[in-house]
């Protein structure tokens, strides 16, 4: 079947199997290798995008189900060549290893400011529990996102 | 130029995984690759009676398939193991895919090639195997009983006994003299490694010239390289290992895998590109497991508490069959039940034994953690008989400063350390005595929450390894590192390193260490890695190896670089080379300090080759293979504090205090990243992780939403400082510190488990502490209403 929708801006219409999944779609149709995929039970948050401007697991939305949608993945986040403030308090606090969760925990982190521009640490832990990363701990994507969440102000830009 | 290590410069490697351009195996594009399914057995322990695959090969897209028995011959051995710990072991031959019996739950028995990987898939579902059903044996206690034997042609379970037990009569002595023993048997429950990349293979033939490129989620592109080329019968020459980006390993990425290897022969055999990735339920069943160990764990200690003797007897789970270095597992912890001490005495004993579950091998600490688990808790136990605080019997019995270098009692040489410091440090951070006095206070007061303390000293030995120990250890490798410098034209600086990270951020510590000796901006330097064609000597990325001995490599390298440089600056400047000094890139003549020649201009000169000495060679490269004249023995003391609610079992972890000591440090950025993810590694094992097998072999946490990996919201931030104590094992004093915090973090998080729950005369509990674990312990002590009595 026909599914169109917006990723990071430009137009991708293509047909497709109704089982395909968004992150498949993403990856595989749009080309689009940014979005990792880290487990196959909604488990990881590995494949987070923002679907309408909202973080989603890629890897449980169809496709289909994401027609006529504005999907940004970790491609658009930022104009090539540069950073998000996100990914900038990312690279500062040292917020990322291997790198694999990263895409996701970064728009996970995105989507959260936006929810709440000035969470404690208390809420950005809770609010991550959908992101697993096995490098750090968590110990300083906790401080990026905080980092973020001050240099921001209240504006926090997506 | 101001120096660079010691400083806490942001990773080069972070703006490529930051914007998603980084490129993961499962990234690339390979044009006309087909994808492989892998069928796996449902059964623990079946014989394969027949494999029809005729339904599968029926359906659209679908390329081939094949069973064990049709790919027999595509092997030219067996897959390897590379550490037969003993001359007797025993080693069941065993293929990329069952020949004739599937031993566990995910053993490969059949694969389908598609043209696309849900055509794979979906064909691998109608792949139709008649079993036999054989009786699984998943406890490891019943497992050396025979009763129900793995691999029927061995006649035994049992893989072999390494035994370290250098005075038998002084144990003997020391036990029949104590005044204090301590027994206890711990259990090391198998850990899934759960990297958040699963493992992915690509397989590209170059059908005319024979040549084969193989991209694989590794940490072993170099050691893979050998083994692979022996195992499928391909060209050494012939085959280049690739590990693009890597996302995580944790020694879960350290073996040699069926599936590169049968990407590898089934490129050949359809002369197409092959390619597979992992889902991550097979990730939990088709890659190695780690720990899985029964540990009985004896100290004597005189009347002060003064240990006397360890004697340790371990049972190891090898799972169905040795992977790389499955057997040698244990062994990198065999010296280690001394820990920290001064022990006079020691006796080590393991045997390896087979069961129907997914092979065990290297996982975060591989050995060492089990080994420092095992005495910590010990510890703690002879602390309480003694009766003197945790701390106190620690700082008894550790080994003295001025005892460096020290000889344990197990056969090392401890390289440098200064134990008590980082101990003292780190019950400042925690506020030791507070906590303790509040501990008092709310115990007598009778509440439901519970408060406990739990220490941890520990000592790793890392950088792996000298290749005579290696050699006298039975392991058929040697331990060495490589290094390549070069200078380029424009005084761009390329290294090329034998190591092969996946988020240790090597560039980025590599080009420090390269800036400081060659006087050259840290940006300006290019690390080339993971590829046995760019950097075909390496022996790779584990056990906290990469800086000390990579890096040593790297340093050996630069100091060859200068050496030549030298040779020509002193021929430019007109002057002989002892009369020149060099510091932060520039040569300079003795007594004149304005005539001066930048090693880049050396490096131009060196590339023009216009004017070089008589018989120089033009260019300024050298290449460096360290062999480490020993381990190196990293150190720390971590104290963590929990909270325990006695009407829910739940433990919540108030604060995690770690000081480490890694040596010379040369990116601290770099090393709390590594200490943090270590430390929620550890204190998973403690709290929530456990590969959970049921009576007939299948895996029941075969999914992440059943093995609990820890979220953001499990664990705190944590506190962490260093002291620093430099190695004098190699010459930048470096150390390692990979594993530090897994290792230091379950027996920590364990002993403050026990220590709340010690006023219920709770002595043990097995990990993962989970609330239903602690709940009914707290019951079967005599329950709770109002707390304990």
């Amino acid at each position: 079947m026909k599914v169109a929708m917006t990723i990071n801006g430009t137009s991708q219409e293509h047909e497709i199997e109704a089982r395909v999944l968004l992150v498949q779609f993403i990856r595989d149709v749009a080309g689009l290798t940014g979005t990792n995929v880290g487990c196959d039970t909604t488990s990881c948050g590995t494949c987070t995008v923002l679907l309408d401007g909202e973080s989603v697991k890629s890897c449980t939305v169809l496709a289909v189900q994401a027609d006529g949608a504005e999907i940004m993945t970790i491609e658009g986040l930022a104009d090539p060549g540069t950073l998000h403030p996100m990914q900038e308090a990312f690279r500062e606090n040292h917020a990322l290893q291997c790198g694999f969760c990263t895409p996701g925990m970064v728009l996970a982190a995105v989507s959260l400011l936006k929810e709440n521009a000035h969470p404690s640490e208390q809420e950005v832990r809770s609010a991550l529990e959908g992101n697993l990363c096995r490098c750090t701990g968590y110990h300083n994507i906790v401080k990026a996102i905080l980092a973020a969440a001050d240099a921001a102000g209240a504006e926090v830009p997506a | 130029m101001t120096a660079v290590v010691g400083t806490r410069m942001l990773r080069k490697e972070d703006p490529e995984l930051l914007t998603g351009e980084a490129r993961f195996v499962d990234d690339l594009v390979i044009p006309g690759a087909l994808h492989l399914a892998i069928v796996r057995s449902p059964h623990a322990h079946a014989t394969i009676k027949s494999v029809d695959l005729t339904a599968a090969l029926a359906q659209p897209g679908v390329v081939a398939a094949f069973s064990g028995a049709d790919l027999r011959s595509e092997w030219a051995g067996p897959m390897p193991c590379a550490w037969p710990v003993t001359e007797d072991m025993l080693n069941p031959e065993h293929f990329p895919i069952a020949v004739q019996t599937a031993c566990y739950v995910g053993d490969a028995v059949a694969v389908v090639v598609a043209e696309t990987d849900m055509a794979a898939r979906d064909a691998a579902e109608l792949v139709d195997i008649d079993f036999d059903v054989l009786p699984a044996v998943v406890d490891l206690e019943d497992a050396l009983s025979d009763r129900v034997l793995v691999h029927e042609a061995l006649g035994t379970n049992r893989s072999y006994t390494w035994e370290l037990i250098p005075a038998p009569e002084a144990v003997e002595e020391a036990f029949a003299n104590a005044t204090h023993t301590v027994v206890e048997r711990f259990v090391q429950q198998r850990l899934i490694p759960s990297a958040m990349e699963t493992r992915g293979v690509v397989a590209v033939p170059a059908v005319y010239g024979g040549e084969f490129t193989l991209y694989t989620a590794t940490q072993i592109p170099h050691i893979l390289r050998v083994l692979a080329a022996l195992t499928v019968g391909v060209s050494e020459s012939k085959l280049r290992v690739v590990a693009p980006s890597v996302g995580g390993g944790f020694g879960s990425k350290l073996d040699v895998y069926a599936e590169e290897l049968l990407c590898l022969a089934l490129a050949r055999r359809l002369r197409r590109p092959v390619r597979w990735s992992e889902d991550r339920m097979e990730n939990t069943q088709a890659t190695i497991q780690g720990r899985g160990m029964i540990q009985h764990m004896e100290l004597a200690a005189d009347a002060d508490g003064r240990v006397t003797a360890v004697r340790v007897r371990l049972l190891a789970d090898m799972g169905a069959y040795l992977q790389l270095v499955t057997p040698g597992i244990p062994l990198l912890g065999a010296f280690l039940y001394g820990g920290v001490y001064d022990i006079p005495a020691y006796s080590f004993v393991c045997t390896g034994v087979f069961t129907t579950k997914t092979p065990t091998d290297a996982y975060r600490g591989a050995g060492r953690p089990e080994a420092t688990y095992a005495l910590e808790r010990a510890m703690d136990a002879l602390a309480r008989q003694v009766g003197v605080d945790p701390a106190e019997i620690r700082r008894r019995n550790y080994v003295r400063a001025d005892q460096f270098p020290y000889s344990s009692s197990g056969g090392l040489i401890f390289d440098s350390g200064n134990y008590e410091p980082a101990l003292t440090r780190a019950m400042e951070m925690a506020g030791y005595d507070d906590v303790r006095a509040e501990q008092k206070e709310r115990r007598s007061a009778g509440g439901t929450k519970h408060l406990g303390i739990g220490l941890s000293s520990y000592v790793e030995m890392c950088g792996l390894a000298p290749s005579r120990v290696l050699s006298a250890l039975r392991y058929v490798a040697g331990g060495w590192e490589s290094s390549t410098v070069r200078f380029l034209p424009t005084g761009k600086v390329q290294v090329v390193t034998g190591t092969t990270p996946h988020g240790q951020g090597h560039e980025t510590s590599w080009s420090m260490i390269v800036a400081d000796q060659l006087g050259v901006n840290p940006d300006d330097v290019e690390v080339l890695h993971s590829d046995t064609s760019i950097a075909p000597h390496g022996m790779d990325t584990y056990g906290s190896r990469s800086l000390s001995v990579g890096g040593t490599a790297l340093w050996l390298a630069t100091e060859k670089v200068i050496e030549k440089a030298k040779l020509i600056a002193a021929h430019q400047l007109e002057v002989a080379a002892d009369d020149l000094d060099y510091a932060g890139g520039t040569f300079t003549v003795k007594g004149s300090p304005d005539r001066t020649m930048a090693i880049g201009a050396v490096a131009f000169e060196a590339f023009t080759a216009h004017n070089l000495p008589d018989g120089l060679e033009p260019n300024l490269e050298a290449s460096s293979h360290w062999d480490p004249p020993n381990f190196t023995f990293p150190f720390g003391t971590h104290i963590c504090v929990v909270e325990v609610d006695e009407e829910t079992g739940k433990v919540d972890v108030l604060k995690y205090v770690a000081v480490d000591d890694c040596g010379t440090q040369i990116n601290p950025l770099i090393i709390e990243g590594q200490v943090h993810g270590g430390i929620v590694q550890g204190a998973a094992q403690a709290l929530f992780e456990e590969a959970i097998y049921d009576d007939d072999g299948n895996l029941i946490t075969s999914s992440l939403a059943d093995y609990l990996v820890p979220s953001a919201a499990d664990f705190p931030s944590m506190q962490t400082d260093t002291t620093v104590t430099p190695s004098p094992t190699n010459p930048m004093g470096v150390k390692g510190v990979g594993e530090a915090g897994t290792i230091a973090a379950a027996p920590a998080v364990m002993n403050a488990i026990i220590d709340a729950l010690s006023p219920f005369g709770i002595t043990d509990i097995d990990m993962p502490a989970t609330p239903q674990r602690i709940w009914t312990a707290i019951q079967q002590a005599g329950g709770t209403n109002g707390g304990p009595r």
